[in-house]
């Protein structure tokens, strides 16, 4: 199950760098990112890997299967960014 | 060679990610870093600015402290360039000066009765409630039971939550104490927030209203006709009306106290004698996707209004000043060859926290790119001597270090991350160790 960001996600986009799958977005740089309200991972491609999360200086990731109840609401908003795209 | 001596003017978000990027060089880059700030505490508006209940976020600082404990680093804290120290003096004893000063300002609404009693910023209000010296003898009318904030951006959302949660859901957070027992004592039971556009251009974010709709304690009512919104092309916005619609279904409970989401309201008039009593309010129209005025106009009663209409940034003494933008001119963060800016006094105040990594990144990047080609003056004294010869009543970083363990501590016995000091007297008092039992130095044992 994949890796999904929540409420506290800062977009410094550590985690953009880091994901090997290349599965977070929008990316620094992009025309996207300037105005997203958070950053988003792409459930289709995450291999829950624990990169993004070993580095969110906010705790903002969890793996979906541990997601808090507040934030179940995050795992359908990360992965229709991608639908939505 | 032995590396650039950088000064960083503001240690909050954008300072101190410059900070990381400086030190992301090796020391026969960068040689050392002055971080400079103008309150005793550092970090800026993770400590100012983000709501005492989102936690979570201001843990981005524990990140930034562990840059200040790096040997190149020295701070000054409690130093402010201007008055304490100019410009000049700055650039005399460094290869660069980067400015990261945020936009301490707040845009005006310019209408009758801003000035009045009971008329304030939104900043003014977050500053109080989270502690700011500067603000924490401020006093602000909860005695109505209604407030009135005009804009309803992540900083009017913040504010409304805080006023309407129930006060014992603070006693956890690091509240201003002052804060605290005027919340106790509030009558407020309703909070309306100003929106100028329609709900298919909310300005608020939608983890910001995630946020306040998880509050099963909060009422939330969402003044607009929200059937006959046509989908907004932008995720975001898309995402924002499904969740205004979904909170819109929920029916109110008795006894909760309530936010009121007033799309399509520009403020005309803030009316009163001597105090505010209430607000005129105009309805605006969208046709064929544009804003325009109505001929309705409503009167709301209350005692407080509070402007969330957006940051301004300040002129620096000795730098250029766009004041239409409210920036310094700069190109890719270069005032000058010598001199930068970073964050909100660079772009204007956009974006989130991370947003000034970037933006910082790019700063830098000018800075480094100045230094390979010899365009950066030699600085012609070390800057702690001139610190010490001109004896400014400076923080450090263990001075640092003791406040913000006295304030963990403090808050330890009541369950509360931490409890904050809000006079300078008093945080000057604690990093000097005077009149104090003795407090573990987490950062040099």
């Amino acid at each position: 199950m994949t890796y999904v960001i929540t409420q506290s996600c800062c977009n410094d986009a550590e985690c953009v760098e880091l994901c090997p799958a290349d599965s977070i977005h929008p990316a620094p740089g992009t025309p996207e990112y300037a105005m997203a309200e958070q950053l988003y991972i792409d459930p289709s491609t995450c291999i829950e890997c624990d990169a993004c999360l070993s580095v969110c200086p906010v705790d903002a990731i969890y793996p979906g299967a541990e997601l808090p109840e507040s934030m179940r609401p995050y795992l359908k908003i990360n992965a229709d960014y991608f639908v939505a795209r | 060679m032995s590396g650039l001596r950088v000064a960083v003017v503001g240690s909050g978000p954008a300072g101190m990610y410059a900070i990381g990027h400086l030190l992301a060089q090796g020391p026969e880059q960068v040689g050392s870093v002055t971080v400079l700030d103008r309150l005793p505490t550092p970090f800026g508006l993770i400590r100012a600015g983000v709501a005492p209940d989102h936690q979570k976020t201001k843990q981005v600082a524990t990140g930034f402290g562990r840059l200040l404990t790096d040997p190149r680093v020295r701070c000054h804290f409690n130093v402010e360039v201007g008055t304490g120290i100019t410009h000049q003096q700055l650039l005399d004893h460094h290869h660069a000066v980067i400015y990261a000063v945020g936009a301490s300002g707040s845009r005006t609404l310019d209408i009758p009765g801003e000035g009045l009693p009971g008329s304030a910023a939104a900043t003014e209000f977050v500053a109080w409630y989270n502690g700011h010296p500067d603000f924490a003898r401020l006093s602000f009318d909860l005695s109505s039971p209604r407030v009135v904030i005009v804009g309803s951006g992540n900083v009017a959302v913040d504010i409304a939550r805080v006023l309407t949660m129930p006060v014992d859901a603070l006693r956890t957070t690091d509240i201003a104490d002052h804060a605290l027992e005027a919340l106790e004592r509030s009558a407020v039971r309703e909070v309306v927030l100003l929106a100028r556009r329609g709900p298919g251009s909310a300005a608020f974010s939608s983890p910001e209203l995630l946020a306040l709709a998880q509050r099963r304690d909060i009422d939330i009512i969402v003044d607009a006709d929200l059937a006959r919104v046509p989908p907004p092309d932008r995720y975001a916005d898309r995402l924002k009306l499904t969740l205004l619609r979904e909170v819109a279904a929920r029916s109110p409970r008795e006894g909760d106290r309530r936010i009121v989401f007033r799309f399509l309201s520009s403020p005309v008039e803030i009316v009163g004698d001597t105090h505010v009593r209430g607000v005129r309010v105009r309805r605006n129209a969208l046709r064929r996707g544009r804003l325009v005025p109505t001929d309705r106009i409503d009167h709301l009663d209350t005692s407080l209004v509070l402007r969330s209409i957006g940051y301004r940034g300040r002129p620096i003494p000795g730098l250029p000043f766009d004041d239409r933008a409210g920036i310094v001119p700069n190109d890719s963060g270069r005032v000058h060859p010598g001199t930068y800016v970073t964050g909100w006094i660079k772009r204007g105040p956009t974006g989130v926290i991370g947003t000034n990594k970037h933006d910082a990144a790019e700063t830098v990047a000018a800075l480094l790119d100045d230094a390979r080609s010899g365009r950066l003056s030699e600085p012609t004294g070390e800057f702690t001597r001139w610190v010490a010869q001109h004896g400014t009543a400076a923080i450090g970083r263990d001075g640092w270090a003791r406040i913000d363990a006295h304030e963990r501590e403090l808050g330890a016995r009541t369950l509360r991350p931490r409890i904050k000091i809000t006079s300078i007297d008093r945080l000057m008092d604690v990093a000097r160790g005077t009149g104090l039992p003795a407090v573990v130095d987490r950062w040099t044992t």
